[in-house]
């Protein structure tokens, strides 16, 4: 396959049902980002709505966890990293040298591949956010957006009578529905998810994919995944990437019925190579 | 086919065995080595952790000893005249600086302290332990003079030599088995006498110490030789002193104890009244400048270099620098101390501060390597964590990574100072090696440290050193075991899987 | 279209694709058979289709159970899952295929020689047309075809039309004549049975289509069957 070849994106007719329905969140315009040499992510535009689930799919290398860690500016922690063109969030450029980073992975939270709880105990675990960003004016306050966050996250019920016991004791699904609630206890706009089931077996996985599908409710959410049967199952628009690129995006009924790209056909039927 | 394979399933099966083999007897060998090593050190400390004292009922004569200042007394000299009490047959100079020489120099410490305490004390009658000299020491110990005692088992008679000195010794002790030999002494009660020849069942010997005219037989099992191995000139006791400590032995003046001198006393050129106190208080102080100085200082050039530096030349060329200077000879940074501390700065010789100094540039590497290796072990994720609830690079640094990445600094650290506990090189270019009697007690007094002390004592000649030397490693092994128990006891305490 | 990483993918694939071949040819057979059956009276050959039937109706259970394991093993998306979707519908199109030929079949036994040769032209004309129209969407369903089969869509219109004129006709001959009216219900019948199978070739064209190009035929489907709305003129019962 030639890396030359360019492709257009494609906006099924359908998505502009969802994109009308919901406030635009994240706009992407003509973005580049390469480590060193290597051009990651070319040319690419994407608008990503409010309120929903968008899925980013593509084989290995393709560039969508890339464009996932852009969005929050964890790509700044690589040094060889350099990032051009606009993401702007709600209006604001997020690559504006006047932004303050550490707002804005407050305001764009991220859950990780591998859960990742701090080996600290649960409640701390979900307290640090709110405490680094003076949250919450004392204790009270505090232990109340604790137990919202992990409410919200689904974990309450389980963890509500151990809540010193440390994070890393937990189950893998569990560990992970802890981190979504520390990310949740920082009140953000934008959750961002680098492929949060990977690593977890089929029931933890349907657990986190109940919660993707309330937390759509209140947040824009964009998650990378593996896999395409998690894509259609938790998402309401799917983004195809390939070689940096962006294929197709749009109505993930659609991507996953009749895709618009001979590409994404042959890549989510299994016949890439 | 099969026989092929077959032979190649043998083959490997004997290479794994031979394998696991040399493995454990090379792991046999070592242990070997080193419970050989061990052994040896730990018999020729044994003795150095004992002492012996003769009991003496010491009379604080006023007249030496004013009551307004107890301090000033002369002790030693109550204490000689004591021993003298008991062992009053040395009339000579020769015969009395001989007696005198049974007792430490340091013998009337105690005594003075006992005094200073209680002044009270002065005009009264006091029984206490009087330390022996090394010599005394040593000989009751069995250790330097090769003494063996035998008791007599047949009966001798004595009579006085004819027409002149000494006496004649006949009748089945003289030649019956064990009998007796030229050299020997033969000993009853207070008087001894040394065999000068044996001509056909008689003795001829000479009177060491004045002989009771009334003495004319020794039954079986009131008497007993003392064979020497070596000749009396070739001995540090002599016949005479032999015969006096035999005297005391018998009269249970002798008494054991354990050498909390030992760990209580500075140096000496005394071996019986040597310690280690000095040399210990010395490591301490020196390592505690070290740790001061090496600790903070290793573990923010970790950090700084593993989270926070650019990956550039300049990094690169640090970091190789680094790696370096672990691998330097220590004696250069006894050199450096030297030039620098003492010479450009004119800091004092000998002292724990400047020692501290030298040795934290010597374990720096070792703690910025180790605390480097601690961070780059705590994965990568959990900074990922801390940045995606947003919290800044330094945040995530100190809430997250440093508190995970301690136990292993602290590890390293503890191994570093192990090191630095052990290290002798570089002192001596800054004059720790002096002979230091005092304990010092603060970080500019002259001090030496541990392994140094070890080193001095080694260098000595008199035999009673060779046991505190060894005694000495044992602390210094010690105190090494006793770090490394606290590095193993951390990182298994603290670390955490992921 | 290019292979599946998976190979044993592509040849569940083609199994299907294989056993619905096998089951069109076989129904194209039954309905040739039916049509010959009638035309010739023969009853032998019209108790060999009933008896053929059952074939059609395993068939069809096969194509469902080979499509489902697929479904349940592959979890199929985007062309894949289209694919086995329109074989599960086109088997069931099929299969009623088959069970409208059984049908006409049956009524090979209630014609009689005196039925004017005039009237069954017609029906077995319906018939041929039919069954060019099946073989037709078959060949379409075979190539993936989905401008052929649109084509065999929209020819559905002469096979309603000819229904149309076919109904006309019996009416009137069965107005003419009471006795003919047992006979002309069985015609009738046959004559319906064509239109269906029409119908049935039209509902694979619609798959082959939703099949091609991921989307239902958007255009309205050219039904010109009339009957159902024809006021029979001058028979009235309560005339009678």
């Amino acid at each position: 396959m030639n890396a030359a070849v360019p492709y257009q994106t494609v906006v099924t007719p359908a998505s502009p049902r969802i994109m009308a329905e919901r406030p635009m969140k994240i706009t992407a315009r003509g973005v580049d980002v390469y480590y060193g040499d290597k051009h990651a992510i070319n040319q690419l535009s994407i608008d990503i709505p409010d309120r929903a689930v968008s899925a980013f799919i593509g084989p290995s290398g393709c560039g969508k966890s890339t464009f996932l860690r852009a969005i929050n500016r964890m790509n700044d922690t690589i040094p060889s990293c350099r990032v051009t063109g606009d993401i702007v969030i709600d209006g604001e450029d997020i690559y504006d040298s006047k932004l303050d980073v550490v707002q804005l992975r407050a305001r764009v939270g991220m859950v990780f591949q591998k859960p990742n709880p701090f080996p600290k105990a649960i409640y701390e675990n979900v307290a640090y956010g709110p405490r680094i960003h003076g949250m919450a004016k004392n204790k009270a306050e505090l232990d109340v957006i604790v137990e919202q966050s992990l409410r919200k996250a689904g974990l309450w019920e389980e963890v509500k009578d151990r809540l010193a016991h440390p994070g890393t004791g937990l189950s893998g699904g569990q560990q992970q529905r802890l981190c979504i609630a520390r990310a949740i206890a920082v009140n953000p706009e934008v959750i961002l998810m680098d492929e949060p089931c990977s690593a977890l077996d089929p029931i933890a996985t349907a657990k986190i994919e109940e919660l993707i599908d309330e937390l759509r409710q209140n947040y824009c959410i964009v998650i990378v995944t593996h896999s395409m049967q998690q894509a259609a199952r938790v998402s309401q628009l799917t983004a195809f990437f390939h070689l940096g690129t962006l294929v197709e995006y749009g109505d993930t009924d659609e991507m996953f019925t009749a895709p618009q790209e001979k590409r994404t056909q042959d890549y989510i039927t299994g016949r890439f190579g | 086919m099969t026989e092929l394979r077959e032979s190649l399933i043998r083959k490997r099966y004997a290479a794994e065995r031979r394998f696991r083999i040399y493995g454990a007897s090379a792991l046999v060998l070592t242990a070997v080595f080193l419970a050989l090593l061990l052994a040896s050190i730990v018999w020729q400390a044994v003795p150095a952790f004992t002492e012996k004292s003769v009991i003496l009922d010491v009379v604080i004569d006023p007249a030496e000893a004013d009551p307004a200042n107890p301090a000033a007394g002369n002790y030693d000299g109550m204490v000689k005249a004591a021993l003298k009490q008991v062992l009053p047959d040395a009339k000579s100079r020769a015969e009395r600086k001989a007696l005198n020489g049974l007792l430490s120099s340091g013998a009337g410490d105690e005594l003075r302290r006992l005094v200073i305490a209680d002044p009270a004390l002065i005009g009264q009658t006091v029984t206490l332990p009087v330390l022996l000299s090394a010599d005394a020491t040593l000989y009751l110990k069995g250790l330097q003079t090769r003494v063996a005692v035998s008791a007599g088992a047949s009966p001798v008679t004595l009579a006085p030599a004819e027409g002149g000195e000494g006496f004649v010794l006949s009748g089945p002790g003289v030649s019956s088995k064990p009998g007796l030999s030229p050299g020997q002494i033969v000993m009853s009660g207070s008087a001894a006498l040394r065999i000068t020849a044996i001509e056909s069942g008689t003795a001829s010997a000479e009177a060491l110490t004045p002989i009771d005219a009334s003495l004319s037989a020794l039954t079986p099992g009131n008497w007993k030789t003392l064979s020497f191995s070596a000749p009396e000139a070739d001995r540090r006791t002599s016949d005479l002193q032999a015969t006096w400590l035999e005297q005391l032995k018998d009269a249970g003046r002798i008494e054991t104890g354990f050498a909390w001198r030992f760990f209580t006393a500075g140096d000496s050129r005394e071996p019986e009244l040597a310690g280690i106190r000095g040399a210990l208080v010395g490591s301490l102080l020196t390592v505690a400048v070290a740790l001061a100085l090496a600790l903070p200082l290793g573990v923010a050039a970790a950090i700084y270099l593993e989270q926070f530096a650019p990956k550039n030349r300049l990094t690169d060329l640090i970091e190789v620098n680094i790696n370096n200077l672990a691998a330097v000879p220590s004696i250069i940074f006894g050199l450096l101390g030297l030039a620098v501390f003492l010479n450009f700065f004119g800091m004092p010789r000998s002292a724990p501060v400047v020692g501290g100094l030298v040795l934290a540039l010597l374990v720096l590497p070792t703690i910025i390597i180790a605390s480097r290796a601690a961070l780059k072990a705590v994965p990568p994720s959990i900074t990922e964590a801390a940045l995606g609830v947003g919290a800044s690079h330094q945040q995530a640094v100190f809430h997250h990574v440093l508190p995970l990445a301690l136990p292993g600094i602290m590890t390293g650290t503890i191994l570093g100072l192990a090191r630095a506990f052990g290290e002798t090189a570089p002192l001596l270019m800054i004059g720790m090696v002096a002979f230091i009697a005092d304990v010092p007690h603060g970080f500019t007094d002259a001090a030496t440290v541990l392994p140094v002390q070890v080193f001095l004592w080694s260098d000595l000649p008199e035999l009673a050193f060779k046991n505190k030397t060894a005694a000495a490693i044992i602390v210094l092994l010690g105190v090494l075991f006793i770090l490394n128990a606290a590095a193993i006891y951390l990182r298994r305490r603290f670390e955490r899987r992921w | 279209m290019s292979d599946h990483i998976v190979k044993a993918y592509d040849e569940d694939l083609a199994q299907l694709k294989t056993m619905l071949a096998q089951m069109g040819g076989l129904v194209e057979q039954q309905l040739d058979d039916a049509i010959d059956a009638l035309y010739r009276r023969d009853t032998a050959l019209a108790d060999l289709v009933i008896q053929n039937d059952e074939k059609v109706d395993t068939l069809e259970h096969q194509v469902e159970e080979k499509a489902i394991l697929t479904i349940a093993k592959r979890q199929p998306v985007a062309r894949d899952l289209r694919e086995i979707m329109v074989a599960i519908r086109v088997a069931s199109d099929l299969e009623r295929i088959g069970d409208l030929a059984k049908n006409t079949a049956k009524r090979t036994h209630a014609m009689s020689d005196q039925l004017p040769r005039k009237l069954m032209a017609g029906v077995t004309r319906m018939g041929r047309m039919a069954q060019a129209e099946l073989k037709g969407i078959l060949d379409a369903y075979a190539r993936s075809d989905a401008a052929m089969a649109l084509e065999v869509w929209r020819s559905d219109e002469d096979l309603d039309a000819l229904y149309n004129s076919i109904f006309r006709e019996l009416l009137t001959y069965m107005m003419e004549d009471p006795r003919n009216i047992s006979l002309c219900t069985h015609l009738l019948f046959g004559a319906k049975n064509m239109e269906r199978i029409g119908d049935h070739a039209t509902n694979i064209a619609e798959n082959i289509h939703y099949l091609v190009h991921g989307k239902p035929l958007a255009e309205g489907r050219p039904k010109k069957d009339v009957t159902s709305s024809l006021r029979i003129e001058g028979f009235n019962p309560s005339d009678e």
